[in-house]
């Protein structure tokens, strides 16, 4: 991987937003059809160990992209994005959340409003990614599931990272 | 007695049992046979583990049952960490997609 790309993240608790920046070394065209194809999607959208299934994708302003992610126990977490404002190779917004395998929402769980812009400069494809919310406790529930979630991953890197955190 | 996140983590033996317990509840008998200790020693860990709020004790009929505290830890760590790390590695799939997509594209 090339380790130059960019990747910047933060949380605006003022705005309720975080924002993430990453450079990806492909050209817009290609960096916007693996963000808008399901074919595409299913294969880097889940964080490991799970799994992407598509149940569909409608790529238009009212419709939405319906997935699961799927656990290595083969349990199934629905989720959806209700597509906001699409301006191909430039802007992609959706509103996601947690739903049933119907697209039913649930609304137990806080929803976030995605706007990703992208641009391109010299092969290199930059994206823009904000995620809105109502509250600044729906960025901390959210922190938390990932964090729960991200523990087979985080847990692994423990001991090293209390050890530098102790220095 | 200093009673904080830092010192739950201080202890090698405590670091252990916060990993085996991060994914599942679990009760005392069970985290004490994973262990080369005396239950007592053990029992000893996880009164400091809840004393600094890194772990919860849920009775359950007659077992008592240790599930972690996310959000204690994630005093410790850097909160943004782990879900960076999420995004990191969806990213770096992406990556690896798109290296293989203009491969193919090269070839035809």
């Amino acid at each position: 991987m090339n380790s130059n790309l960019l990747f910047d993240f933060s949380v605006n608790k003022e705005n309720n937003t975080i924002h993430i920046k990453r450079e990806f070394d492909a050209n817009l065209e290609l960096v916007w059809q693996a963000w808008t194809t399901a074919e595409l999607l299913n294969q880097w959208w889940a964080p490991k160990p799970y799994h992407i299934e598509t149940k569909s994708l409608d790529l238009r302003v009212g419709g939405m992209w319906l997935y699961a992610m799927v656990s290595p126990k083969d349990e199934k977490m629905w989720c959806k994005a209700d597509y906001k404002a699409i301006e191909t190779n430039t802007l992609l917004s959706w509103l996601d959340a947690f739903c049933d395998e119907n697209g039913k929402e649930n609304t137990v769980k806080p929803r976030s409003l995605w706007t990703n812009n992208f641009t391109e400069n010299n092969g290199i494809t930059t994206v823009n990614i904000v995620l809105k919310h109502d509250k600044l406790e729906d960025i901390e529930m959210l922190i938390e599931m990932g964090f729960k979630e991200g523990l087979t991953m985080a847990m692994g890197n423990l001991d090293e990272l209390l050890l530098t955190l102790k220095k | 007695m200093r009673r904080d996140v830092f010192q739950a983590i201080a202890d090698p033996t405590r670091r252990d049992i916060i990993n085996l317990i991060a994914h599942k509840s679990l009760n005392l008998n069970t985290i004490a046979e994973q262990f080369d200790m005396s239950r007592p020693a053990i029992s000893q860990h996880i009164k400091i583990l809840s004393e600094c709020g890194i772990i919860m004790i849920n009775q359950q009929g007659r077992e008592r049952y240790c599930e972690i505290q996310p959000k204690k830890l994630i005093e410790v760590v850097d909160w943004l960490e782990p879900f960076k790390k999420l995004w990191e590695g969806r990213f770096n799939q992406l990556d690896n997609l798109l290296s293989i997509i203009k491969k193919q594209k090269n070839e035809q």
